[in-house]
């Protein structure tokens, strides 16, 4: 039955299509490509899907030829050297499991000392109130209106700290940055200095002339806590006040294939301007597709590959870098040279391409609109029908996603896109466009254009690591023309920043008395 | 605003603003329409109104009475006023500096049964220069 030999396929495939450990597989692959290889590429049911994407077939083939030396070839410009692992990806790994590690202490250090800090900051005005008390409780002046309504400022204002410190500092962390948090250090250590000086005080004027005046020591921690809401005041504005207005417009490329992006920040340090990138990046930029630079790449191969350089000087010569660069200045010259007629099979394909695409988008629209037309929402006045044919949304999905199926591979293996979608994720959203009353068309949106990163599945975006490569310290701020680079494990991501020019503005003043008109007339009276 | 009086029709050059043209003479009958005297021909122009639209005119800031049309067999054409004319005076009143409700208003006049128009053509420039070249001065 179509359907059942649907399942098995796809499910097969989206299984295999997480990162690691692929060598095993590759050689089960290698087999079962070997005897699809009869069948031809265009084979419309459903069950014969290759394994892999149709890069990966052809360079899966490529290698079969060369099989007993694709061992000793670390590097090779094919489809699949993105998918195997080699020994620098194993050393990588292990690398990445010990910084991970040494990253989750520094977290829980630094999660620490804010709690030692806070929990310090907090009770040091109760225990000023408290130690006289305790320490030489004859001594003690009765507590008058005044020095009470104190008592009660003193305990509501720490209510107001503790939830203003909650509000600011105990947020979930979303990054793990490179460098301190330049900030963060600054203030801590101010309210460190700021409440020793007040024990220091405290400890030498009150505990040690044993002062009974109650009304002193009440507004002694009254001080303290209107300068500790004052240092929040600070951190207010240093942390997050201060980076709103709009200082650098920083212009954001993708390196693979020229994605470019502009964006406001205001005034960061570099690792914070690039945390924002990083948060815009997964919104605004299209997902990162491999498959769609593999034919550039294989262009500039065959464009190399077509010339050798020959030495005919003997190889007696000294000047080893001279020769190199005499052989690739030939090299260039000879390409330019050389009547080339790649543009012209560039043009012609990307119009096949354009061609092709277009035609499978009709019938796949064509095909969704027929399958949604299958459904139909059950009111709620009708009398029930049987069991058997109310289905819930998930079912629903199940029933019409065969008549659609073919369509939508097809269409996604012709757009590259289909490693970015497992079936399971196309009926789950098939499921939620169903429930929620949306057309074919809005269904269709998400895989006729690709999205951002973050419309995918999560094993595309959860838990990347990022790399942020400067030159100046990723502690200073950003300047007009610095310059970083964001590197992922696929892409890079290249991000200049511009200072925002200094606006003059002026004004002109129009009386609204002063717009008059006149008619401009011709005409023709006849006499 | 000077002119000098003479009786030819045709090739009369009239001073008007310190400015030289070629001017002619034509005179029109009214014809009787029931109860209307009527010319047979449009006017347009005047200083009230936008002297760009103008086809007729060679210096578009000329806000002169033209004539715009002619009714073909009417009274004018039978008189020799043809499209394109500006006309100068009518029974000596000034039409160069008028609105054209004003200039309406001399052609109309209900007590006259002919106008004596004096019109300038841009081809009775060309016409003098022809006949003068063509034959030496008398």
């Amino acid at each position: 039955m179509d359907t059942e030999s649907t399942y098995s396929g796809y499910s097969h495939y989206s299984g295999r299509s997480r990162g690691s450990h692929r060598h095993g597989e590759r050689s089960r692959d290698r087999h079962k490509s070997r005897s699809k290889d009869s069948r031809s590429e265009k084979s419309v049911t459903i069950n014969t899907l290759p394994a892999e994407p149709l890069l990966g077939d052809s360079s899966l083939r490529g290698e079969k030829v060369q099989d007993d030396n694709w061992g000793e070839t670390t590097t090779a410009v094919t489809g699949t050297s993105e998918h195997s692992l080699s020994q620098e990806d194993i050393v990588r790994i292990t690398k990445d499991l010990e910084d991970s590690v040494g990253l989750d202490c520094r977290r829980y250090v630094t999660r620490s000392i804010a709690v030692i800090l806070g929990l310090l900051v907090f009770f040091t005005p109760l225990a000023f109130l408290v130690l006289p008390h305790i320490l030489w409780p004859d001594k003690q002046q009765r507590c008058e209106t005044a020095c009470e309504g104190l008592v009660i400022s003193v305990a509501f204002k720490l209510l107001i700290l503790l939830l203003a410190v909650w509000a600011l500092f105990f947020r979930p962390a979303r990054a793990g940055l490179p460098r301190v948090f330049v900030f963060r250090i600054l203030l801590a250590v101010l309210v460190l200095l700021f409440v020793t000086s007040y024990w220091l005080f405290y400890s030498v004027r009150i505990l040690h002339s044993q002062d009974p005046d109650y009304k002193d020591i009440v507004q002694y921690a009254v001080s303290l806590v209107d300068a500790l809401l004052f240092i929040h005041y600070l951190a207010v504005v240093l942390l997050e006040l201060r980076q709103l207005q709009p200082c650098y417009s920083v212009c954001v490329t993708r390196a693979t294939d020229g994605e470019t992006r502009h964006y406001n920040l205001g005034q960061l340090s570099i690792q914070r301007a690039a945390l924002a990138v990083i948060e815009h990046y997964y919104c605004d930029f299209p997902i990162h597709n491999p498959a769609l630079l593999s034919a550039s790449k294989s262009r500039a191969a065959k464009h190399l590959a077509g010339l050798k350089v020959y030495n005919v000087d003997g190889p007696g010569n000294n000047a080893s870098a001279g020769i190199a660069q005499s052989q690739s200045r030939a090299m260039i010259a000879a390409a330019a040279r050389r009547r080339d007629t790649s543009h012209n099979e560039l043009y012609y394909e990307e119009a096949e391409h354009e061609r092709r695409v277009r035609k499978r988008r009709a019938r796949l629209v064509v095909a969704v609109e027929e399958a949604f037309t299958h459904i139909k929402r059950m009111q709620e006045e009708e009398p029930k029908k049987a069991p058997g044919d109310v289905m819930d949304p998930r079912e629903a999905a199940q029933a019409i996603f065969p008549s659609m199926a073919r369509a939508l591979q097809k269409y996604l293996r012709t757009t590259k896109q289909q490693h970015c979608h497992s079936m399971e994720s196309i009926q789950q959203h098939l499921a939620f466009c169903i429930t929620n009353k949306l057309t074919p068309k809005a269904f269709l949106e998400g895989y006729l254009t690709p999205g951002p990163t973050l419309q995918y599945g999560k094993d595309h975006w959860l838990g990347r690591r990022w790399t942020l490569i400067s030159e100046a310290s990723v502690t200073s701020g950003l300047k007009d023309g610095s310059v970083f680079l964001l590197k992922c494990v696929d892409f890079c991501l290249v991000v200049t920043s511009r200072k925002i020019p200094y606006v003059q503005m002026s004004e002109e003043y129009i009386d609204p008395k002063s717009h008059k008109f006149v008619l401009r007339l011709q005409s023709e009276t006849s006499v | 605003m000077s002119e000098q009086p003479s009786n030819d029709s045709v090739g009369q050059r009239c001073q008007i603003t310190r400015e030289d043209f070629i001017c002619q003479r034509i005179e029109i009958q009214k014809l009787r329409e029931g109860e209307n005297l009527i010319l047979g021909f449009s006017i347009g122009g005047g200083i009230d109104q936008d002297p760009g639209q103008n086809p007729f005119s060679e210096d578009k800031s000329d806000k002169g009475i033209y004539v715009t049309r002619i009714t073909p067999g009417g009274p004018a054409e039978v008189a020799g006023l043809r499209i394109g004319d500006k006309i100068m005076q009518v029974n000596g009143w000034d039409m160069t500096m008028v609105t054209h409700d004003q200039a309406r208003k001399k052609l109309t006049k209900k007590r006259e049964d002919v106008v004596r128009l004096l019109i300038t053509r841009k081809s009775l420039e060309e016409a003098v220069k022809h006949s003068k070249g063509s034959h030496p001065r008398q």
